[in-house]
């Protein structure tokens, strides 16, 4: 499923609204989520998951191939956690 | 920095961005999120452009063992969702903007 087919779907289960404020409404949900994210919050939506931000220190690491050192720099990394109630449905225990 | 974003302040952003209703605003955060939890439930992948993909991966069963106790325990076939950032949210958060 796509970002549009997504939009699509809820559009069908709301014929009420229009399906270009649909598409505000998505983007808007993403967009919230990636702000906190950049600002180095934690995202937690109960029952579905949590997306929070890793550091990565700077380090010193190594070509395999060549052997050669490299200096990889510090980042951060966006990481998402399963919530609990999503993970059971994913194993038909809920 | 280092706050928890809920469900609440995604629906007060969607709410200030779009201006329907608060309560209709806060049902539809919730039917996004449902959709996208049904999808993956099925077996299908979700692919949200800019922001990154889920996907759900089939793990077979495995040999796991106690860390403290040193004992080894089958771990059972289980399903996992992987997310996938995409690399315009990664250069977003790497640049902080």
């Amino acid at each position: 499923m796509t970002k549009s087919q997504l939009i699509q779907r809820l559009a069908d289960q709301n014929p009420h609204l229009y399906l270009r404020d649909i598409e505000r409404i998505v983007d808007a949900i993403f967009e919230r989520i990636t702000q906190a994210l950049v600002e180095d919050d934690r995202v937690e939506l109960r029952g579905f998951g949590a997306f929070s931000v890793k550091h990565r220190d700077a380090r010193t690491g190594r070509n395999p191939r060549t052997g050669e050192t490299v200096e990889v720099e510090a980042k951060r990394l966006p990481f998402f956690k399963t919530g609990k109630a999503l993970r059971e449905r994913l194993n038909g225990e809920a | 920095m280092g706050t928890t974003v809920t469900r609440a302040d995604i629906a007060e952003y969607v709410y200030e961005e779009v201006g329907l209703s608060r309560t209709e605003t806060a049902g539809f955060v919730d039917s996004v999120l449902e959709e996208i939890a049904s999808t993956l439930v099925e077996g299908e992948t979700v692919k949200i452009s800019s922001f990154g993909s889920f996907s759900v991966r089939q793990k077979e069963e495995r040999v796991g063992r106690n860390p403290k106790t040193g004992v080894e325990v089958p771990i059972s076939p289980r399903k996992v969702l992987i997310f996938r950032a995409s690399h315009v949210l990664k250069d977003r958060i790497v640049a902080g903007e």
